[in-house]
């Protein structure tokens, strides 16, 4: 079964086009990750998923329901976070959830927060006013605050952006156990490609406010079939003229004496190794590439610059 | 609507009018200031026009605590939403099944709590200081609160919307608004004072029929029915009035995504 089906989505502010007549599903329980590069529309699509921005033009119905007729049932089982939101700085992280906890009828208020405040690991401060805490501690408050209700649909906007690599560690372990523990189906969108990587099952990346690709994130890759071998030679001298033997000119890069990048399609790799290895040289350091999905934004956003 | 849901965006409000210093002064400290400084200036006008102008107290401190009522109404509306712009909150109340309508009663409940405290602390400073007591005019003054409150209320959702169509650079009007209007208000002295011009921009505001009626009460004893009924119908197309551009602009606001923008 479909969580969020969007079909024929448009968006115009005046004369821009934001989103742009896009048709996307997410099944129950899925983790769908949104990319795609600053003004890409992927926030404007949250947002009209959220029903803080009307569309233009589509439809979207969420958990079987059509958005437009019924808000107030579909947001009662979906909830946001974004890491540009916060909450009234001079209420304690308690008194912040509580209110939300009446806002979304939540049935025994008190022992859901205590539950979640210990998951988040800052039950020793939520007497703490929300303006004293840190953005890592901010960031686990609003967490908190989107499983209040136990959301069937998660909708997170660049939820560990400004966070240090521990605490944005600590917040991806955090929803790789409640997307295990409950299921839900989680929209997140997010600049770290390695985090879309991680957590992610499939990609949607958009650009202009169009889909150009979607897929799992091994497909992705796969769009790049090259491997990039970086070698750091011992005694370089006529280092070049060797790999030209082998290589194709335009694939061998020297970034500085004795430092080449040598890149071959996937199926090559073995071969171009064994050319490497019988060459002679003598090799003080060498490191294989894989395109990751950066590679794969990289190469998107190039493109679609260029056309 | 859902009474949970209004309980909530109240709660909230509640939550930060405990904390805040500058809030509580905001209930207590400018109806205070104000009945020390217009009290006493009565009862210096009184003494300096002995005879027939007995009822000079009734009259201007009557008008200051109806004033400070609708003032009170007004800000409770527009200030607390612009508490939700100031805190980035406002995406996650929206977000929330909450309703716009639900939201703005919140809001008029809000009022009606803070109006109590406010007349209150009024009466009694009045009652202490001067032997005034506002309640001397009677029954009436029911229909003029209720008028200034719904005035209040609805200059107040006015003022949401501007700042909801034109971001903060319209908050200035949260806190300047009113007085805008006191002067054609009549508050303090009678409509016929103003000149003509002014006087027919006068009626248009529902507050100039209550402070008219109340003076007539204070003086007289008589309680215009007719000028009530006028400030009702008044107030009937302001209520109106601003749901119609309420509900225009919001539909503006997220057909333009201004909600987001806000800050």
């Amino acid at each position: 079964m479909n969580s969020i089906e969007v079909t024929h989505l448009t968006k115009q502010f005046k004369n821009v086009v934001a989103v742009n007549d896009i048709s996307f599903q997410i099944k129950q329980g899925e983790i769908v990750g949104f990319l795609g590069p600053n003004g890409a529309g992927k926030t404007t699509t949250m947002h009209m998923l959220l029903g803080i921005i009307t569309p233009t033009s589509g439809d979207i119905h969420i958990l079987g329901k059509d958005f437009a007729k019924h808000r107030g049932e579909i947001l009662s089982q979906m909830n946001f976070s974004s890491a540009y939101i916060q909450f009234m700085s001079q209420l304690t992280i308690w008194e912040n959830l509580f209110v939300f906890a009446k806002l979304y009828h939540v049935q025994n208020p008190k022992k859901k927060i205590a539950e979640l405040l210990d998951m988040m690991e800052i039950s020793d401060m939520k007497n703490k006013l929300f303006s004293k805490l840190s953005s890592g501690q901010k960031t686990r408050v609003v967490l908190a605050k989107t499983l209040l209700n136990d959301p069937r649909i998660l909708l997170l906007d660049e939820p560990t952006a400004s966070l240090d690599p521990d605490i944005a560690d600590k917040v991806r372990t955090i929803l790789r156990h409640i997307h295990k523990e409950r299921g839900m189906t989680i929209l997140y969108t997010s600049h770290n490609m390695a985090e879309i990587e991680e957590l992610c099952e499939r990609v949607i990346f958009l650009h202009k406010g169009t889909i150009i690709h979607q897929g799992t994130p091994q497909e992705l890759m796969k769009i790049i079939p090259h491997y990039a071998i970086e070698i750091v030679l011992e005694n370089h001298s006529n280092a070049m003229e060797t790999f030209k033997k082998s290589f194709n000119e335009k694939n061998i890069k020297e970034l500085s004496p004795g430092h080449f990048v040598i890149t071959t399609e996937h199926t090559q790799l073995t071969s171009a190794l064994h050319v490497i290895m019988a060459s002679g040289l003598t090799i003080k350091d060498i490191d294989i590439h894989k395109p990751d999905l950066e590679d794969v934004f990289i190469k998107f956003s190039r493109e679609e610059k260029q056309s | 609507m859902k009474l949970h849901r209004i309980w909530a965006v109240i709660l909230h409000y509640l939550y930060t009018q405990k904390r805040s210093i500058p809030r509580t002064m905001d209930i207590f400290y400018w109806p205070t200031l104000n009945i020390l400084l217009w009290g006493f200036l009565s009862m210096f006008l009184q003494k300096t026009q002995q005879g027939s102008t007995s009822s000079i107290i009734a009259i201007i401190l009557g008008a200051l605590m109806l004033w400070m009522l609708f003032n009170r109404a007004q800000q409770d509306i527009s200030i607390h939403f612009l508490e939700d712009v100031w805190n980035r909150n406002l995406l996650n109340l929206f977000v929330s099944p909450l309703t716009a309508t639900e939201y703005i009663f919140s809001f008029i409940i809000l009022s009606v709590f803070k109006v109590v405290i406010v007349g209150g602390v009024m009466t009694g400073l009045s009652l202490l200081l001067y032997h005034f007591n506002i309640f001397s005019i009677g029954i009436a003054l029911v229909p003029f609160i209720l008028n200034l409150l719904f005035f209040g209320w609805t200059i107040g959702l006015l003022i949401m919307t501007l700042i909801m169509r034109w971001g903060t650079d319209a908050q200035i009007l949260a806190f300047s608004f009113a007085f805008l209007l006191q002067p054609f208000s009549a508050v303090f002295y009678p409509v016929a004072v103003l000149p003509k011009t002014l006087q027919l921009i006068s009626y248009a505001f529902p507050s100039t029929y209550v402070f008219e009626g109340m003076r007539s009460v204070i003086a007289t004893g008589e309680f215009s029915q007719g000028l009530m009924i006028q400030a009702f119908g008044a107030n009937i197309l302001y209520v109106g009035l601003a749901v119609i551009v309420f509900q225009h602009v919001f539909k503006k606001v997220l057909d333009q995504g201004l909600l987001t923008k806000l800050e």
